[in-house]
């Protein structure tokens, strides 16, 4: 087989290696058993380098999606900041106090006015389904039939599901115990438990399908069906009922007192009786600061060390009170303006349940750490090593080691630790001496064929059966190396985007390895441009390759490269090219604060609203962002110049798309590069970041 | 470039290469990667051993008490001395052909599914079900549920020139 003995000169081997092959018919069984071997050789080379190139893709849509978890806890801490510093002129004191502090009074009147179905007639030309409540089972398969159908769900029985929802979940406890012994009352009902690990919207393009079916089927079955919350389920969505619904949804499931289900994991401070008690709904979003209460000890120690990195939101060198805050300091005087007698009262009430005084300084004390609690429960990952550390890749939780899981699972008598929060290639994995399992149910979750999703089924004996699948039936038809090369193009894209967005970064850091401005850089300088800017530890100088396709003699034209990125934005009239960077980098958080600012959810904000936002995101990116500029690009952006700006419509206008081929601009000649050169500068000091 | 030939920078440029390819598969990045990925790792670093020759290999990585993983330090001056000394070099088109032709006694010009999977899994180092399936869903024609084998190693082969 292999040649050990001697090493022969390459014009041997290759004669070698022919003479294996074409020897004469009677050493047929020889050379048959060769040929085979030969062909296994280079098939299993093969298949390791496509496997490499799906490794790879996953890298690059891991890193994106975890970097894009930062950029929100880092909109997080600036809310915090504006909070506890920021004095704003009153005009916008009373807006932001608005939005950060409605009492209980307030968000009550509001769900009466949301949950006033009755007011939402069912037309007659109404074909979907309709749904008698309490809910039967034919009900719920209309329903789902009906979402198959790709139909729509009326909002009048939207309304009415999402009520019946919250009045069921606000009965249930913080940890939900859940028994696997038949019930002695004969139902007609699914004998076998369901626990849905959280992250119920995320990725895919019917998230709001499947929260009502979810909801209807624990409607159904309230003793069978169990929804966990997870760390998504923490974005400041749309409808503020629904906001309502998840900070109701139970942490934590407990089955037989022997398995514990979450949905990111533990830390050494984890402790199932605080978690038991604490006031679930009052943390509606790890990202909003709760009333009354902000942590500033991550801000203050990104301060301190002006570094950028990010560091968890909770786990931290233990709990820092606050310093204090001046009385006339923002939301305590508005606090103090709404209902405030009635607040105080159930504080204490809820103070003396958890068996504590109304003292100031231990109340915020317990108030942070019950959300330290709930922030590590969301979204701490699992880590080989011993001990517990800051997540520093999420920005929240923790990584905990195996003797954590030991402490904390032997603490509370329980076997196992079943939680999702990660993406596996197989939809499945143990770790820590099989103690912990991470379950992970969206196939297909970063692009067709990325990975299997699973779901398990536990026996009484507790003992996990896996199930894994793959949602598209088109994956299963693709053979390994069209589904890995389409998930590499998906991944690839989505880098090419990040470029786009991060365009004057990079040129400004090019022109740092091109001095004398020629407008050309080597590849190494390329691949420490990559580094510096991205902030993504991906292999880039694996990936050059298939990033620069056009490179001479070692150099890169970093013009031309940026060019035959080949992606623009659909709608050419919103001209104000300085702001689009800004507008394409941080589109996601706009797009929270935006719908943060519209209050009402008529997907409408006004001139003034949009002037706000715009003054907010520019002292978070500690950008100039002049009036003029905003204005323009108000007045541009509304369409029907009617006053108002439409938020989905603005939305809408910014999605990156890509150029076809046939579009493409020619490169600029060298001759135009010196003329562009001005507007580059001026584009770079405009967006002083 | 003069010094792109400078026995240094050759030794760099590998070292990079090779560090490029362990961080992929470090998923802790502890410098250790599981023992099980050191095939993938050293076969996309463009060699082709036998998987005997990886047995071999793995058995020189490994700790004298095996942990399941290895480590990066280890697996440089290895993989290194693989890669200058251009051991396992690739198998070229030409002698992938052959070896269908071999296997191809009649002479069809082409090779039946249950042909090649008997091959393939009981002759050699023989593959599992689930990489011979891999290998036929790409190889099997779909019209005539042959393997047209000089058509297929052609298309196989296109990757290697990117």
């Amino acid at each position: 087989m292999g040649c050990r003995v001697t090493k022969p000169n390459k014009q041997q081997r290759i004669e070698r290696e022919r003479a294996i092959v074409s020897v004469p018919a009677s050493h047929t069984a020889v050379t048959a058993m060769r040929a085979a071997l030969l062909i296994q050789r280079w098939y299993r080379q093969y298949a390791a380098r496509l496997e490499m190139r799906r490794r790879c893709s996953w890298n690059i849509f891991q890193s994106i999606e975890y970097s894009g978890e930062q950029d929100h806890i880092k909109l997080y801490n600036f809310f915090g900041c504006l909070m506890d510093h920021f004095t704003p002129a009153s005009s916008q004191k009373k807006w932001i106090s608005h939005i950060f502090h409605e009492s209980d009074a307030f968000q009550e009147m509001e769900l009466e006015r949301y949950f006033s179905y009755k007011n939402i007639e069912v037309p007659d030309v109404y074909s979907g389904p309709h749904l008698t409540f309490p809910l039967t089972i034919s009900n719920v398969t209309e329903l789902v039939d009906a979402f198959k159908n790709k139909q729509k769900l009326h909002a009048h029985y939207v309304m009415r599901l999402l009520e019946k929802t919250l009045m069921l979940l606000r009965f249930l406890p913080n940890i939900n115990h859940v028994s696997t012994c038949k019930y002695k009352e004969i139902t007609i009902c699914a004998e076998t438990p369901y626990v849905f690990n959280g992250d119920f919207v995320d990725r895919g393009k019917e998230s709001m399908e499947i929260l009502l079916v979810l909801f209807a089927f624990q409607l159904l079955y309230p003793h069978d069906v169990h929804l966990n919350r997870g760390n998504h389920e923490d974005h400041i969505v749309n409808l503020r009922l629904l906001q309502k619904i998840f900070s109701w949804l139970p942490l934590v499931t407990i089955i037989d007192h022997k398995v514990l289900i979450l949905h990111g994991g533990i830390s050494d401070k984890t402790d199932l009786n605080l978690i038991a008690k604490l006031d679930r709904q009052r943390f509606v979003s790890a990202f909003r600061p709760m009333r009354g209460e902000v942590s500033v000890r991550q801000l203050e120690a990104e301060r301190d060390d002006g570094r950028r990195r990010v560091q968890s939101l909770s786990y931290g060198a233990g709990v820092r009170l606050r310093p204090e805050v001046p009385r006339h300091s923002l939301h305590s005087a508005s606090r103090r303006d709404v209902g405030s007698v009635e607040e105080e009262l159930s504080e204490r009430r809820r103070l003396a349940v958890l068996g504590l005084t109304s003292d100031q300084g231990s109340a915020k004390d317990l108030q942070t750490e019950a959300w330290r609690q709930i922030v590590d429960v969301l979204w701490s990952d699992p880590m080989p090593q011993n001990g517990c550390v800051p997540n520093d890749v999420r920005g929240g939780g923790c990584y905990w080691g195996p003797d954590i899981t030991q402490k904390v699972l032997d603490r509370h008598k329980l076997q196992l630790l079943i939680r999702s929060h990660e993406c596996k290639q197989e939809g499945y994995e143990f770790c820590h001496n099989r103690r912990v399992l991470t379950i992970f149910s969206a196939s297909n979750y970063y692009d067709v064929g990325s990975n299997r999703g699973a779901y398990l089924h536990l026996g009484p004996d507790h003992i996990p059966h896996f199930k894994p699948f793959q949602a598209s039936r088109s994956t299963r038809e693709l053979t390994l190396r069209q589904s890995v090369g389409r998930t590499e193009r998906s991944a690839l894209q989505a880098l090419r985007m990040l470029f786009f967005t991060h365009k004057s970064e990079l040129m400004r850091e090019f022109l740092q390895h091109d001095p004398q401005h020629t407008g050309l850089i080597s590849l190494r300088s390329w691949v420490v441009a990559m580094e510096t800017v991205l902030h993504l530890s991906l292999p880039w100088r694996v990936l050059r390759s298939q990033l620069v396709s056009s490179s001479h003699d070692g150099m890169l034209n970093y013009d031309d490269w940026f060019n035959q990125l080949s992606i623009i934005q659909p709608n050419a009239k919103i001209a104000n090219t300085s702001l689009l960077e800004t507008l394409y980098k941080h589109h996601s958080n706009l797009e929270t604060i935006f719908r943060m600012i519209d209050t009402d959810h008529s997907g409408l904000i006004s001139f003034e609203e949009f002037h706000q936002t715009w003054k907010l995101l520019s002292s978070h990116l500690q950008t100039n962002i002049s009036d003029k500029a905003i204005s323009e690009l108000a007045e541009s952006i509304d369409f029907n110049k009617d006053g108002s700006i439409d938020i989905n419509e603005f939305m809408e206008a910014f999605r990156l798309v890509e150029q076809s081929r046939a579009e493409r601009k020619p490169s600029p000649t060298s001759a135009e590069r010196t003329t562009n050169k001005p507007t580059t500068t001026q584009n770079l000091s405009d967006i002083t970041c | 470039m003069a010094d792109k030939y400078n026995a240094e920078t050759i030794i760099s440029e590998t070292h990079k290469k090779i560090s490029n390819a362990f961080d992929v598969f470090d998923h802790e990045s502890n410098k250790t990667v599981d023992v099980r990925e050191i095939g993938t790792i050293i076969r996309s670093l463009g060699c082709y051993p036998s998987e005997a020759e990886l047995h071999d290999i793995i058995a020189e990585l490994e700790e004298e008490e095996p942990t399941g993983f290895v480590r990066y330090e280890r697996f440089l001056p290895t993989m290194t001395k693989i890669l200058l000394e251009r051991k396992f070099r690739p198998i070229t088109e030409d002698l992938l052909l052959q070896a269908f032709e071999v296997l191809d006694q009649q002479k069809k010009g082409y090779l039946e599914p249950e042909e090649l999977n008997r091959y393939l899994t009981q002759e050699g180092e023989p593959f599992t079900q689930e990489e011979v399936e891999e290998m036929l869903s790409a190889a099997v024609d779909p019209d005539k549920n042959v393997i047209l084998y000089k058509d297929f190693v052609s298309m196989m082969t296109i990757d290697d020139h990117r």
